[in-house]
This record gives C-alpha cells, sequence and structure tokens, in this order.
C-alpha cells in the first residue's frame, strides 16, 4: 500500500511538472507583457503552441543524421527526469532518493550535450554559432553550480535534496554563504534557461541567439519537444531555488494528503512569486554583449568558491 | 581647388537645368571632377543614367554649390571614377544593370541590382530578354583557416525587409562584411518614364515608405524648379511640418528599435507609444498616417483644421514632456549604455568621403544638412540646431536623432505660429512644349535625398532619377562592423537603419 502511495506520489509530481512548465512560461510572459503595457497573449498560450506545433508536419533537412532527430527526445527526457527529482511539493518522493543534486546537473549537462550537437549536425551556420555560444557559457555555468552543490552540501550535509530541504527548514538561520549561494544559482538560472540579459527567448535576431539558434532548423514536434523540455528547465530550475531557500510548505516524507495539499498551494505561490520577479528584472535590463556573459557567469562562479570557502574558514575558527 | 568649380562648368552648358547649372563634359573633365571630388573637395551627391548619357550632382566644398556634370555614352560607355572615389563604385555597378552602360575600367564586374531574376536584362534601355535562373554571385574570399563565413538573408527570422549579409568572422569577431542588396528593386525610375505628373508623384512617395513625405517633397522641388512654379506660403509651411512629423515619428520608432536590438524592450513600449501617437495626430491633421500622397507638385493636396491644430499642439506638448524622460532613461540604463556605447564606429573620414548624410554622418562628425545648405523654404527663416557628435559609435548615433526630435519639435511649433491663411496648390502650368530639367536635395530622415526629374514636351515625366540616401550609407556599414562581434551586427544595422526599398528602387 506504502509503496501505491509512494508510486502515485511520485506520479503526481511528474505530471505536475509536465502539466505546469508552460503555465510557467505564460504567466511569465503575461507578466511582462502587462509590465511593457501590452495586454499579452492568454496565459495558456503555450499551450496551444505545443499543441500547434504537434500537429505540424517535421521538415527535416537533407543531410539530418539519427542524432538530428533523436536528440529532441533524448534532451526532453533527460530535463524531465532532472524536473521529477526536484521536490516540489514535498520532500522524501520516491525517484528523490535515486539521485542527488550532482545527478541533476549531469542530467541537465547531457541534455545541453545532445542540443549543442543537433545545433551542429544540420551544419548551417547560425546552429554552429548558437552551440559555440552555448559551450562557452556552460563551461562557466557548470562549475558555478557545482561549486553552489558544494556550498548547499556543506551546510546540510548531504547532496540529496530532500535532507537539504529538511536541514534548511530546521536550521532556519542568516548565513552569507547561502545568500552567495542564492545569488549564485540565480545567476545560473538565468543563463542556463537563456533568458535576458544572456539570451533573449524573444528575439527575432537570429544572429544575437543562443539557444534559439541551435534550434532554428527543428520543426513540428521535433520542436514542441523541445519547447517543452526549455520550459520544464525554467520550472525545474525554480524549483530548485525554492527547495533550497524557501523550502516552507514543503510536505514532509510520508505526510498525509493535506499537507500534500498545502504545499501544491505553497509551490504555486512560489512559482509565481519566482516568474513575477524574472519578469520584472526581464524587462529592466537590456542584454548583455555576449563576452560580457562569462564575466557574469564568472561572478556565479567566484560566489560559489567564496561561499565554500566562508564556511571552512568559519568551521575551522 | 578651382578645378573642381572648372571640370564642373567646363563644357556645354544645358539651357533647362535648373536649380542648378547642368554641363555636358568630355572623358579628361569627367576624370577630373571625380579627382578632385576624391581629394576631398567635393561631395559626390549621386552618379545616374538617362539610358543614353551619365550624370554626376556634385556638391563644391568651396562655393558650397551644386551643379551636375553629364558624359555622353555614345558607344555605351563612360570611364569610370570608382578607381579614385569608391563611393561611386555601386552607383556605376546599378547604372549598368539598369541601362547597360559599361564603366570603363571598373575593378568590379559584378552586378548589383541585377541579380538575374528579372528575365531581363539592362530594362532601362533597350530590354533584352534573359531566363529567370539567377545570376550566380562571387562574394569576396575569405581566407586562411580559422574564417568562417556565415550567410545571413534575404529571409530573416523576423519580418524585416530582404538583404543579404555575408559575414566572414573569425570566431565572433567580425573580419569582413559584404552586402548583397537589390531584392526589392521594383523599377521605379522605369515606372516613372512617360507617367503624368500626378502619377509620377504618387511613385515617388513609394520609393521608401517610411520616408514618404521626404520624397514627395523631393519629387515636388524638382517639378516647381523645372516649371518655375511658385508655391503659396502655406503650403510651405504644411510640407515641412509633415516633414518635421514624418522625421519625428521615424526617429522616435527607430530610438525604440535600437534598444530592442539589445532586448531592452522597456524603451521599444514608451517609444512605440509615442510613435503611434504621432502618426494618429498625422491622420487627425493630413487624413494619413504616413501622409502619403499629402504633398503634391504646387502645393499641398490636405488643409491643417484647426480642430488638427488642436491636436498638434496637444502631441506637441506631450511629446516635449516624454523626450527629456525618454533620453533620461536611454541615458541612465547602464545595461544599454554598455551595448550602445563604442559599438560600431564609423570613421569621421569615411563618413566625409562617401558624403554620407543624416544622423549617421552627423554622429560622425560630417555636419551636413540639407535644410542649412543649399536650403530650401522655409527653414531659412528658422533657427534650429542640427545634431552632432563625433563619437561616431550607436550611442551618438542615438543621441543625435534625440537632438533632431527636439528640434523639430520646436520647428513644428514655431510653423504653426507662422501658419498663414492662404491657398494650398499652384495650378502647375500647361506643358510648355520644350523638355525641362529639375534637381532637389531634401533632408529625409535618413539624410539628404537627391532628386532629379527631366521634363518632357507633353508635360509628363521623360526620365526621373531618385537617390535614397542609403546608397551612401550602406556601405558604411561595412566598414562599421568591422572588428565587433557578430552577435552586435543587428544593433550596428539598427543605429544605421537604411532603406532596402529606397536603394533598391
Amino acid at each position: 500500500m506504502a509503496l501505491i502511495v509512494d508510486l502515485a506520489a511520485q506520479g503526481a509530481q511528474m505530471i505536475v511538472v509536465l502539466a505546469l512548465a508552460p503555465l510557467l512560461l505564460g504567466f511569465t510572459r503575461s507578466v511582462k507583457a502587462r509590465l511593457l503595457r501590452r495586454r499579452g497573449p492568454s496565459i495558456l498560450q503555450p499551450y496551444r503552441d505545443l499543441l500547434r506545433l504537434l500537429r505540424k508536419e517535421v521538415v527535416l533537412a537533407d543531410n539530418a543524421s539519427w542524432l538530428f532527430r533523436t536528440a529532441p527526445y533524448a534532451i526532453f527526457a533527460a530535463t524531465w527526469v532532472a524536473a521529477a527529482l526536484v521536490p516540489t511539493f514535498a520532500t522524501g518522493l520516491m525517484f528523490s532518493w535515486s539521485a542527488d543534486l550532482i545527478a541533476i546537473t549531469a542530467l541537465l549537462g547531457s541534455a545541453r550535450f545532445f542540443l549543442a550537437l543537433a545545433g551542429m549536425d544540420v551544419g548551417t551556420s547560425f546552429g554552429g554559432i548558437g552551440s559555440s555560444r552555448e559551450a562557452m557559457f556552460a563551461s562557466l555555468a557548470e562549475p558555478a553550480m557545482i561549486m553552489i552543490v558544494f556550498i548547499v552540501s556543506l551546510i546540510a550535509g548531504s547532496t540529496q535534496l530532500s535532507v537539504v530541504a529538511a536541514h534548511m527548514l530546521s536550521h532556519l538561520e542568516l548565513r552569507v554563504s547561502i545568500g552567495l549561494a542564492l545569488i549564485g544559482l540565480v545567476i545560473v538560472a538565468i543563463a542556463e534557461n537563456g533568458r535576458i540579459p544572456v539570451d533573449n527567448p524573444a528575439t527575432h535576431l537570429e544572429l544575437t541567439m543562443v539557444h534559439e539558434a541551435m534550434v532554428l532548423e527543428y520543426s513540428g514536434r521535433h520542436l514542441a519537444v523541445i519547447e517543452l523540455a526549455a520550459a520544464l528547465k525554467l520550472l525545474m530550475y525554480l524549483s530548485l531555488i525554492a527547495c533550497i531557500f524557501f523550502p516552507w510548505g514543503l510536505a514532509p516524507y510520508g505526510a498525509g494528503p493535506r499537507d500534500m495539499a498545502f504545499g501544491a498551494v505553497a509551490y504555486a505561490i512560489k512559482l509565481a512569486v519566482g516568474g513575477f520577479f524574472l519578469a520584472l528584472f526581464e524587462t529592466s535590463t537590456a542584454k548583455m554583449r555576449v563576452f560580457r556573459v562569462p564575466e557574469f557567469l564568472g561572478a556565479a562562479l567566484m560566489l560559489g568558491l567564496l561561499g565554500t570557502l566562508l564556511l571552512f574558514v568559519s568551521r575551522s575558527l | 581647388m578651382k578645378s573642381l568649380r572648372d571640370a564642373m562648368s567646363n563644357g556645354r552648358h544645358v539651357e533647362q537645368s535648373r536649380p542648378w547649372p547642368r554641363c555636358v563634359v568630355d572623358h579628361t573633365s569627367w576624370l577630373r571632377a571625380v579627382r578632385e571630388i576624391s581629394k576631398g573637395h567635393g561631395d559626390m551627391l549621386s552618379l545616374w543614367s538617362d539610358g543614353a548619357d551619365v550624370h554626376m550632382a556634385i556638391l563644391d566644398h568651396e562655393s558650397l554649390q551644386i551643379g551636375i556634370i553629364t558624359i555622353e555614352c555614345p558607344d555605351g560607355c563612360y570611364p569610370s571614377g570608382a578607381h579614385m572615389h569608391p563611393p561611386a563604385l555601386r552607383f556605376e555597378r546599378a547604372i549598368r544593370d539598369i541601362y547597360g552602360l559599361e564603366a570603363e575600367g571598373s575593378s568590379d564586374r559584378r552586378r548589383w541590382l541585377d541579380h538575374g531574376r528579372w528575365g531581363v536584362r539592362r530594362p532601362g534601355a533597350g530590354p533584352r530578354p534573359c531566363a529567370a535562373a539567377g545570376d550566380p554571385y562571387d562574394f569576396l574570399a575569405a581566407e586562411n583557416a580559422p574564417l568562417h563565413q556565415i550567410p545571413v538573408g534575404p529571409v530573416h527570422a523576423g519580418v524585416i525587409e530582404p538583404g543579404h549579409f555575408r559575414f566572414s568572422a573569425n570566431g565572433e569577431i567580425v573580419v569582413r562584411l559584404e552586402e548583397r542588396l537589390g531584392y526589392v528593386h521594383k523599377g521605379v525610375e522605369r515606372l516613372m518614364v512617360a507617367a503624368p505628373l500626378e502619377r509620377a508623384a504618387r511613385l515617388a512617395g513609394r520609393v521608401s515608405g517610411d520616408s514618404t513625405v521626404a520624397y514627395a517633397l523631393a519629387f515636388a522641388h524638382t517639378v516647381e524648379a523645372a516649371l518655375a512654379i511658385d508655391v503659396p506660403r502655406r503650403a510651405i509651411l504644411l510640407r515641412a511640418l509633415m516633414a518635421e512629423l514624418e522625421r519625428i515619428a521615424n526617429h522616435v520608432g527607430d530610438i525604440g528599435a535600437i534598444c530592442n536590438d539589445a532586448s531592452f524592450s522597456l524603451m521599444h513600449t514608451h517609444c512605440g507609444i509615442l510613435r503611434e501617437r504621432v502618426l494618429r495626430t498625422a491622420r487627425t491633421c493630413f487624413g494619413h498616417r504616413l501622409m502619403m500622397d499629402r504633398i503634391v507638385p504646387g502645393g499641398v493636396a490636405a488643409d491643417l483644421t484647426p480642430e488638427g491644430e488642436r491636436t498638434l499642439r496637444a502631441l506637441l506638448s506631450e511629446a516635449g514632456k516624454l523626450i527629456p524622460l525618454f533620453m533620461r532613461l536611454y541615458g541612465d540604463t547602464t545595461s544599454l549604455q554598455d551595448r550602445t556605447v563604442g559599438a560600431g564606429f564609423l570613421r569621421p573620414e569615411l563618413a566625409t568621403q562617401y558624403g554620407c548624410g543624416g544622423f549617421i554622418g552627423r554622429a560622425s562628425g560630417r555636419s551636413f544638412d540639407a535644410r542649412r545648405a543649399p536650403g530650401y523654404a522655409p527653414y531659412a527663416e528658422f533657427s534650429f540646431p542640427i545634431g552632432a557628435g563625433s563619437e561616431g559609435d550607436v550611442d551618438a548615433r542615438v543621441w543625435v536623432r534625440f537632438d533632431e526630435v527636439r528640434a523639430s519639435l520646436v520647428l513644428i511649433e514655431q510653423m504653426l505660429e507662422r501658419l498663414p491663411a492662404g491657398p494650398l496648390l499652384t495650378e502647375n502650368a500647361p506643358a510648355s512644349g520644350e523638355t525641362l530639367e529639375g534637381a532637389a536635395l531634401v533632408e529625409g530622415f535618413r539624410g539628404d535625398i537627391f532628386a532629379w526629374v527631366r521634363i518632357g514636351a507633353t508635360g509628363a515625366v521623360e526620365r526621373c532619377h531618385l537617390r535614397d540616401p542609403s546608397w551612401l550609407q550602406w556601405p558604411l556599414l561595412e566598414a562599421a562592423i568591422e572588428g565587433n562581434i557578430v552577435a552586435d551586427f543587428p544593433l550596428l544595422n539598427k543605429s544605421f537603419n537604411c532603406s532596402y526599398s529606397g536603394h533598391d528602387l
């Protein structure tokens, strides 16, 4: 019986992230439109877009290899699993014990690896540009992410997100390192999701694109799957930030339906707040020059290092 | 220095040319004039053909006089001046494409406007059918191992005009950019042939939609010069008013678009709203958002009603309040300044060599404004500042545009003060039975538009030439992007905002 409940809770989480991801995107776009005094499309528009893309035929380049056709599914699968591993409304879900933060980072890394390969597969210049820029950003974003994982695990004594969340809840205290880790993770999240000021998801300028350049040759269901994966990634990062730094309301392991429901409400509120701040930040800044991005990400890496150092220093004292 | 004026007047004077003299010169004087221009003694305003001869409009720097020289091409060729004065190159290539007149000794034999898809060669003179299969085009080679090419366009990811850009890049750094234009060639010069004045004026207003007022004004000026028509004062002021409104609408829209290309959509929204207000005011005042076909040879076709004047005054006071706020938003947004300052530097020498007009030239230290010199009514009676800068980067171009918007707002206000009552239109004189020529230089928002017309004995247009400012600005974009990164090109391109339609004609 317990197994069934566990499975159901885990299944619910997987469905929830999948179902909410386009909504978060739609909400962020809608807030952004409002901030720019536009009415903007309905927040359900991303669902409609996905549906439209799924119904469309796939146009493949003549020289597209098997990689180009399979990469979208690999990317989607890796991202979905990563999103399923991050506690959203409840900790201690079934899959949560099978993988930790490092595994999540690795999953996202593999998704990016496939996307960069797919970008270069057809051999168009834009795909190549996008892949090269993505690789440049990733080479700084990933170490920064790992440093942040170090900080969190040094504090909580585990890389397991459920344990981290529980630890953060039980040891509410102000720590400089946690602040540094939060800022670092926000920077990484912005870069990883290709948001302003690193990349502009709404741009039509092919020469400035990063993520969009890599997927420029995709169409139909392939594009739908990639778009969904991108939406999942944004949701995942927001969930990650919420889970580590704002774990209030998370239903603990073995909690009843009431706690779960409360957790779900708290989760929805956290997502909305996160999406709102993302939109606010995006409207208030211009995009950086491409070569400025490594400095931006370098700051995240340095924050991570500094946070780790501070922890070591404060421990030994 | 004397020699440029000598070269310009050393030949057979053509009596019918107004307001500037036209001389038919020989081979030697033609080349001497080009050489003097290349030394910086004058600007080549335009180079064009009427099918039989080739003409060059020159602004002499010393006397500040404009003159036109003509070389006859009985053998279908004339001496190329591009090796001395590079700005002539694209004009010569275009003349060859449309009229089949060869520039002898030109180093670049590639076609420019003609991509081999018209199904006809040299449509301007003795069309010869050909297969519309498309010609291959040899882009300048990018050599050595680390360089790679990035072809962009003519179909872009956004809804913009078509143009092809071939980047040779070393990683992200642009080593060379080569443009290929001509995708929106409409054959306007050909359509003008034998068109009655009314239709020709409408055609001129459609060369480049965003500069429709400036084009219509330029064409009207040429006709009025040729036929010696006096325009009523109310019409003169209304025309200038429309031209300034157009300038404001375009500058404000473009400033927003530049910021949007740096992904700063807040500015884009603010500017978009103000531009829309300007366009709606134009509709209330003159019955058309872009004021298309409102300027006709002899006067204007729409009057400013008292209600229109009220709307216009309301717009002026609103824009007068908003523009300083926009300037502050633009100047205080560090992330935006980080993108625009220092990006896309255009060397002042190049701006001067190409006689680059408009805000691009003014941001690079070339303070030329056709409203001032040679000047046309009614601007002589108003004092207005010309935007100026010497930094030559994207930022400088934005500030020059802000300055011009503010100057235009003041100008409109002064024009409203002095707007007299009176007739709007002088009837065109009946066909005089002789061939007459007129030319004009009018300041559009991009820069000076040169127009030339020859009116036949029947009173219809025989030949017409309209030179968009972009002809002299597009080549400079190639120079300004060098050493910048590929990802900055859209921002640079937007800060130039050259016209594809006006160039491809």
